[in-house]
């Protein structure tokens, strides 16, 4: 029994991860209807980032934030008005091809600058330490804290999308383009805000993977599935859905993972397309 | 208004100058066996292979819409039924390839009805978890080796050929056939009357649609004529290979990231563009080896470029130029009496 409670809290502490994985890709997608298919990628790029940092400025993992974040915001920013922007239109394929190009680039350039090898960020102790609630359950101190930062993250989103003149902007520039336009905003510049948002977010969902987790340049791809699964299982609907299908996908991937280590990923794949089979507008999203 | 003084056709000089031209090199290609090395006969199997793949895929996301990035699914899931079928089943190699592609066919209807579900770019990523299960699940079943995969049991390879010459004879006309029979299916669907409403869809799919098209169904189509030539082409990749494992099978950048780029920078939406596209591919690399990891990220950069700034491709630049098709797909309308002025707007 115990051994169960501890695997579904290891669950649903994985699933704050792929949440912040997933609120990104999410949050782009309808902000300016782009599926960023290098979202994983860049994801892995700010790993190398705060590995850069932790190793030229001595920086501990955490402490990098200071400098990945900006820096992925930056990079999300001129992205976007250098190159993202100019595949909007009424046609999908050029943001996907391009987006899928990016992909490529950004795995092949890693790995040409820090070899196949796999690394990881040392945060001096805060990867084994863990709390002990109760007789049975013990809950990792880093696990915890992914899970209140991607909580705080998405309150943070919800907020700003909901309560803020940038999140009004945000909207309407995803409702109607071109009166948004009409009514004074940038959309170019708008759009290039969001991205510098979304890879804030990436910056920070990067940090903690690499301090949680072996990392290498291929690792990209596998991450945009999770956050993937995470936005569809949660229905496109909220920012609240998309942490709720970042759960349930870390609940069963660990639930299998307990069963058969080799199962686990696959075992989020299968979630994932049960649910597009019998719910395929999410969990809690609305039938369109 | 005269009607009579206007003919509709899809046949112009060049297509008559590139039929022919076709023709002859089909003719010596066919002859390629007979007088050449099994370097050569292995570089132009794989010549063969990815324009086919290539063609495939435009006809998939070129035409249809359809921007699959897992197509190696249908490549993996065709290398390991032949293996399956070849090794443990005793099934005759070159029968084994046709049951392959039937058997994706098949596969690929309940596929199409789960990944159709997801609009637009979703449908993209989803077809690329798509290729992930059947990747994380070959390497989980042992009878066809796990996670570290099998190799073809000789006589199996002895069946293709007695030696090696042979064996390349062999998968090289069965590569070629291949390619032709490819390329002739999405012509002739092409000149059919799914060709027109693909087309249509490509232009406007909300017009389309208003026009009376089943857009599913349409696409349906061509998702599966699509998954058919994929599977057989992967069938032949690892029979010419003699080996095959998840990783090798499944791989997005072999068999889906290199296929887009040829597209790409061949010409997206035009039939000639695929082709050309894998020909500079191979040009390129056969010029340009050992650069290594540069040599995707070169590509990849060249493809973005293209995509915004030359969206048709290298085709699309040749033939808005020269006024260039070759092979009779567009249809024009030509005056065949006298008379002047502009073509009339016939309303059809």
């Amino acid at each position: 029994m115990e051994s169960w409670t501890n695997t579904i809290i290891q669950g649903v502490m994985a699933g704050g991860l792929y949440a912040m994985f997933a609120v990104g890709l999410a949050m782009i997608f309808g902000v300016m209807k782009l599926v960023n298919i290098a979202h994983g990628d860049l994801i892995v790029l700010a790993a190398y980032v705060a590995l850069v940092a932790t190793q030229t400025l001595g920086l501990h993992p955490l402490v990098s934030l200071v400098v990945v974040i900006p820096v992925m915001a930056l990079v999300g920013y001129l992205l976007q008005r250098g190159l993202l922007n100019r595949t909007l239109g009424s046609d999908l394929l050029p943001p996907l091809l391009v987006t899928f190009g990016l992909s490529v680039i950004l795995q092949n350039g890693l790995l040409q600058i820090f070899s196949a090898d796999t690394k990881r960020l040392q945060a001096g102790g805060i990867e084994t330490a863990s709390l002990q609630l109760g007789d049975y359950v013990s809950v990792g101190l880093l696990p915890l804290l992914q899970l209140v930062l991607a909580v705080l993250v998405i309150a943070g989103l919800q907020f700003l999308f909901y309560r803020t003149p940038l999140g009004r902007s945000f909207r309407s520039v995803s409702d109607d383009p071109q009166i948004a336009q009409l009514m004074g905003l940038n959309n170019r510049h708008v759009f290039g805000l969001a991205m510098a948002l979304s890879l804030a977010v990436v910056g920070l969902a990067g940090v903690l993977l690499a301090i949680r987790t072996n990392f290498d340049p291929a690792i990209g791809p596998t991450r945009l599935i999770f956050g993937f699964e995470a936005v569809i299982i949660g229905g496109l609907a909220s920012f609240w859905g998309t942490l709720a299908g970042g759960i349930l996908l870390g609940v069963v991937q660990a639930v299998a993972a307990s069963f058969n280590p080799e199962w686990q990923i696959l075992a989020g794949h299968i979630a994932f397309l049960i649910v597009l089979a019998i719910r395929p507008q999410g969990l809690f999203g609305r039938p369109d | 208004m005269n009607f009579d003084a206007y003919s509709v056709t899809r046949s112009t000089r060049s297509t008559r100058v590139g039929l022919s031209l076709a023709g002859v090199l089909v003719a010596v290609l066919l002859s390629v066996p007979l007088w050449a090395s099994t370097d050569t006969m292995r570089l132009s199997i794989d010549i063969f292979l990815y324009v086919a793949l290539a063609a495939l895929w435009n006809f998939l996301a070129g035409y249809a819409g359809l921007m699959s990035i897992g197509q190696q699914a249908y490549v993996g899931l065709g290398g390991y039924l032949f293996f399956a079928l070849t090794a443990h089943a005793g099934v005759p190699p070159l029968v084994s390839v046709l049951l392959v592609g039937v058997a994706a066919a098949v596969l690929s209807v309940p596929i199409a009805g789960l990944l159709f579900r997801l609009r637009g770019a979703y449908f993209a990523i989803g077809t690329w978890v798509m290729a992930e299960v059947f990747r994380l699940s070959s390497s989980l079943f042992t009878p066809l080796g796990g996670g570290s995969g099998m190799s073809l049991p000789v006589k199996v390879a002895q069946a293709v050929g007695s030696n090696s010459q042979e064996r390349y004879a062999t998968v090289y006309w069965t590569s070629i056939a291949l390619l032709l029979g490819v390329l002739l299916l999405i012509v002739l669907v092409l000149r059919s009357r799914w060709g027109l409403a693909l087309t249509a869809i490509r232009d406007n799919e909300l017009a389309a649609r208003s026009n009376g098209i089943d857009v599913g169904r349409t696409k349906l189509v061509v998702y599966v004529v699509t998954a058919f030539g994929t599977a057989m082409i992967g069938a032949l990749i690892f029979l010419q290979k003699l080996r095959i494992s998840p990783d090798a099978a499944f791989s997005v950048n072999d068999w889906t990231a290199l296929v887009i780029f040829m597209v790409v920078i061949g010409g997206l939406g035009s039939f000639e563009g695929p082709i050309i596209g894998a020909l500079v591919y191979f040009i390129l690399r056969e010029t340009l080896a050992g650069l290594g990891s540069y040599y995707l990220m070169i590509l990849g950069a060249v493809a973005i470029v293209t995509m915004l700034w030359a969206p048709q491709g290298l085709w699309g630049l040749v033939r808005n130029r020269w006024q260039l098709q070759l092979l009779p797909l567009r249809l024009r309308v030509l005056r065949t009496t006298g008379g002047t002025g502009e073509l009339p707007h016939t309303g059809v």
